[in-house]
């Protein structure tokens, strides 16, 4: 019943051409090699893909472990970096 | 119609259940969208922000602050119904050598597949809430942790096939349709994955079933028998009456369930009677009937001491199931070796070589 547990992996799937990878699950396998055999018969049996990307779990850096740090904070002020923050004068076109 | 609290577009593709899991999965994307309640301020009570993102109808995320208890009703929900789609993967694999053409045979293959890769997505989810994998597994093999109680009947005939499909796979998609909205982002991300494979399912099980149905008359007297077998532990699989579940209020409240016992059953047998009229067969309930004032059918509650005999371990197939279960997990203990081994020994070359 036991036995080393393999990593794990996250999985991500583009979709069609054009589109980004996006995350779509995760997986154990021992290797890289076979994370990508188990994603392929795990996330793409209905040909839900074109291309796969495996990245070791333990690889990945998250922003804010408890997801509530003031990381964001800074861009929460600074609503003049969106266009509907400008007043646009009427007849004013292609703008 | 199923949920109480959107309606899907009439010319929903697929029909009634495929259409609301797509009604779900959209209702997921414009609820991310609409209140972009980011993480709660450094002061702010994270019980109160919990309780706000649930009532807000938002995702609650594998790093957000949660109930003890609540992760607790989630792993052990998550990796019961995980259990019980490896586990289920038995009763039809019995039947793939002996599928009566290789038609049948291929599409059962895939099927039985898809319950492995529904096993998988489920034990993936339930890992976001900080298990392992192998304590999962081993919560299994020991029996610490239960599966669906209906993967311990056996499947006597290739009509037993079709029931499950049809039956077993239909009461599956009416339990699991609403927990597309479960409030837990990942469980609730799996279950779409999920829900949209099992139409398939059981519209094959449906079709064997049509075909049986249509066939001699002994293969339409196979077919009634598998549909007279498999009835009432389907109708079962909804759990015990509302008055005697343990655990439905507070799921109902973390919106981790969104319908009773009960509520489920009765939409399940609605659903039946007409698909049942279209494949020529009877429901083996006398007291089944419309009933005008409640506009749903009256029908004979499945025994429930029955289910609580096969929970406790003692239907026709638990020894069975287990012992294959642990046999298998066992015999390939020595393909997870070679292969650790394999990755080991290309991770020292490459360091050497580094």
């Amino acid at each position: 019943m036991t036995g080393q547990s393999s990593p794990l992996w996250e999985v991500f799937v583009r979709a069609r051409r054009g589109l980004s990878h996006t995350h779509v699950g995760s997986l154990h396998a021992p290797d890289a090699e076979l994370a990508l055999r188990n994603a392929r018969d795990l996330y793409t049996r209905r040909q839900e893909g074109v291309s796969i990307w495996v990245v070791p779990a333990s690889a990945i850096t998250a922003s804010s472990p408890d997801e509530k740090d003031a990381f964001f904070d800074p861009a929460a002020d600074k609503v003049y970096r969106h266009p509907t923050f400008y007043e646009v004068p009427d007849g004013v076109s292609h703008l | 119609m199923y949920g109480n609290d959107f309606a899907p577009p009439e010319d929903a593709p697929g029909g009634g259940l495929l259409g609301e899991v797509e009604a779900a999965e959209a209702a997921l994307r414009e609820a991310a969208a609409r209140a972009r309640r980011g993480a709660p301020a450094p002061d702010e009570d994270v019980e109160a922000y919990f309780t706000d993102v649930i009532d807000a109808d938002q995702k609650i995320e594998p790093r957000d602050w949660m109930p003890e208890a609540y992760r607790k009703t989630l792993i052990r929900q998550i990796a019961q119904h995980a259990h019980s789609e490896i586990i289920g993967m038995q009763p039809e694999g019995n039947w793939i050598s002996r599928a009566p053409s290789l038609k049948r045979k291929a599409i059962l293959l895939a099927k039985v597949q898809d319950e492995a890769g529904h096993g998988l997505y489920l034990y993936a989810a339930a890992e976001t809430l900080g298990i392992s994998r192998d304590e999962l597994v081993d919560l299994l093999l020991d029996g610490r942790q239960k599966y669906s109680s209906i993967f311990n009947y056996p499947t006597l005939t290739w009509a037993d096939v079709g029931a499950i499909g049809w039956l077993v796979d239909g009461a599956a998609i009416v339990n699991q349709v609403p927990l597309c909205r479960c409030s837990y982002g990942p469980y609730a991300r799996a279950m779409i994955r999920v829900c949209k494979e099992e139409s398939f399912h059981q519209r094959q099980g449906y079709e064997i079933l049509h075909t049986l149905a249509h066939g001699t008359e002994a293969q339409k007297a196979m077919a009634q028998d598998a549909v007279d077998r498999w009835w009432y532990p389907s109708l079962a699989m909804f759990g015990p009456p509302d008055g005697d579940s343990t655990h439905s209020a507070q799921s109902m409240a973390w919106k981790i369930k969104r319908f009773s016992n009960d509520e489920l059953r009765q939409r399940f047998v609605d659903m039946c009677v007409g698909q049942a009229e279209v494949l020529g067969l009877r429901i083996p309930d006398p007291d089944l009937r419309w009933n005008e004032e409640r506009q749903a059918y009256d029908y004979t509650q499945p025994d429930y001491a029955e289910l609580m005999r096969v929970i406790k371990g003692n239907g026709p197939c638990n020894r069975e199931r287990m012992t294959h279960r642990q046999r298998a997990h066992a015999d390939g203990a020595w393909v997870r070796e070679a292969a650790a081994a394999y990755a080991a020994k290309r991770a020292e070359r490459k360091a050497v070589a580094a």
